[in-house]
């Protein structure tokens, strides 16, 4: 594969373009597992559907409807949830369904042959191109920048919201930008995993660089580590047995995760049994 | 007129929704005091300090904070939440949480602490007593530990007026005697509403007490006159129905 890689652009890309990802969720992700957004992003992710659709009906780039639309369902969902009235899962649930309804109402308006989804439902990283990557490139910038300019805004904002608040730390404005930036994040991994499978590289790096350290930034570098593992030995696996790149991805990240689990549960149960045949002994 | 209070409440109403938990307080609270806030579970003692803080919204009725604004007046006002709130298992050491009472206003990119701002800091761990532990991840803290470090948080803010929603909850004996000595201590130049449980020692702190139960039934200077036993009484606190408020009352009422 290495020899592969210098020689086909779509393989550079498609490397590339899975460093860019797991950068995103190593950073994004480890904030949505720690203030439980899980379902607020998946919410976002499946709202974009209906932007792609849209892109397919109107004649534009589908990946920009993708992101309009989850922004948009990132600032709805966020007001009515700041607002209050409703649970936030209910609104989430709505928008989630109207966003993928939207979608297959947009495409099957369209005249003629319809195009095929599966790209962006399941992912296709090798079929990247240039202007994605563009694209990827920038809002990976925009999201690295943002989150490490107010760090320390955005870890009072994380720990405790109300104290933030006290302090003058404009947190409804963080609150709204979290949002979008999930929303970019989302954009981002489209074409990595698709919208279907962006939860499980949203969740997997961060959840097992949360049971590897309990530092704010070292758990995001670890995630991002992790995901770069991920993403490339998933890319490699589904380019050698021939399978879709996305699931390759994602089943990996997934056990991984469970790996990590069972070997951290069997190492406390040593520790444990250790420490008691050390207090029996006189 | 009400610039020598440090907090002032008129007639404040605060509802959730449809619900009331708070109905028609008035309350004053003088710079120097020490007001000690009972009253039962679901009383709205959590309510009114969010409200003087401005972090929910008030139905009617009016706060101010040493005669300005509540919202623009509240940089003086430290806040020890109710620990049950916070997440024991975010990803950050004491020292952190601590440091975050210096945070500016508004947003500072690219903004870091700076040495003064650690060195405060230590200073203040060493006179919580938990400067041993400045390090430690947050996880790793127990109960009162944790509890010590939300003090130090708020102290942080350099605050004139301290509101502390029940401190001693999970501390054990030891370590809630030597946070009543601190606030005692700090009770010297600040101003203080506390909010507890723990009756029987407030009785031996404040200055002055309130019992919230959706209105506040009792507040004032506790004087023994029959008035005040009989509002005390009406105030449905399991823990009142035991008697301990005779105790709180003539600990200061006959002083
Ligand atoms: N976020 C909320 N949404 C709806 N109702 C709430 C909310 N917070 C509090 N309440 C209700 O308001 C009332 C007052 O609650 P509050 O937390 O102020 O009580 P408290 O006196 O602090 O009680 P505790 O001693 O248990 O801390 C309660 O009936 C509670 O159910
Ligand atoms: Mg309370």
């Amino acid at each position: 594969m290495i020899k592969a890689l210098f020689e086909y652009q779509f393989l550079q890309n498609a490397f590339l373009s899975g460093i860019l990802a797991s950068i995103v969720c190593g950073i994004i992700g480890v904030i949505i597992v720690e203030k439980k957004l899980v379902m607020m992003s998946g919410g976002i992710a499946h709202t974009s559907y209906g932007g792609i659709g849209l892109g397919y009906l109107m004649g534009f780039e589908p990946i920009i409807g993708a992101f309009l639309f989850s922004a948009c369902a990132a600032l709805g969902i966020g007001y009515i949830k700041r607002k209050g009235g409703t649970h936030s899962d209910v609104v989430i649930g709505l928008f989630w369904s109207l966003g993928m309804a939207l979608g297959i109402l947009f495409i099957f308006l369209m005249p003629g042959y319809p195009p095929d989804l599966s790209s962006y439902l399941f992912g296709s990283i090798l079929s990247v191109t240039k202007a994605d990557l563009y694209l990827m490139i920038s809002l990976t910038v925009i999201i690295m920048f943002v989150i490490i300019a107010l760090f320390n805004d955005w870890k009072a904002y994380l720990f405790d919201e109300e104290f933030a608040t006290i302090r003058g730390i404009k947190t409804a404005f963080l609150e709204y930008l979290l949002l979008v930036l999930i929303a970019m994040t989302v954009v981002v991994l489209i074409r990595v995993v698709g919208i279907i499978l962006v939860l499980a590289l949203l969740t997997a790096p961060a959840a097992a660089a949360g049971m590897l350290t309990s530092n704010l930034k070292k758990r995001m570098i670890y995630s991002v580590i992790l995901g770069m593992i991920f993403c490339i030995s998933g890319l490699w696996i589904s380019y050698v047995i021939n399978i879709a790149s996305g699931a390759a991805i994602v089943i990996l990240s997934v056990i991984c995760y469970f790996l990590i689990y069972m070997i951290r549960s069997i190492r406390r149960g040593l520790e444990q049994k250790k420490v008691a045949t050390e207090n029996e002994r006189p | 007129m009400s610039g020598e209070y440090a907090v002032h409440i008129e007639n404040l109403s605060v509802h959730y929704g449809q619900t009331p938990a708070i109905m028609g307080v008035c309350l004053d609270v003088s710079d120097g005091e020490y007001l000690g806030i009972i009253g039962p579970n679901g009383g709205g003692k959590s309510t009114l300090l969010k409200a003087i803080l401005g972090l929910i919204p008030i139905s009617s009725g009016n706060i101010s904070i040493y005669g300005g604004n509540a919202h623009k007046n509240r940089s003086l006002v430290g806040y020890v939440p109710q620990f049950a709130v916070l997440n024991r298992k975010f990803p950050i050491s004491l020292l952190e949480v601590v440091l975050t009472g210096h945070l500016k206003q508004g947003l500072s990119p690219f903004f870091r602490y700076s040495s003064k701002d650690e060195e405060s800091v230590h200073a203040l761990l060493e006179r919580v007593g938990i400067e041993s532990l400045a390090n430690r991840q947050i996880s790793e803290l127990s109960g009162g530990e944790f509890q010590k470090m939300l003090i130090a948080r708020a102290l942080a803010t350099n605050p004139k007026l301290l509101l502390l929603d029940e401190p001693t909850a999970s501390v054990d004996a030891a370590s809630r005697d030597q946070i009543y000595g601190l606030l005692a201590e700090l009770n010297k130049n600040m101003t203080i509403i506390l909010v507890t449980h723990d009756l029987l020692a407030v009785s031996s702190q404040v200055t002055r007490l309130a019992c919230l139960n959706g209105q506040l039934v009792y507040h004032g200077e506790p004087e023994l006159t029959e008035k005040v036993v009989n509002n005390l009484y009406s105030c449905p606190v399991d823990l009142i129905a035991h008697g301990v408020p005779h105790r709180v009352l003539r600990d200061h009422g006959e002083e």
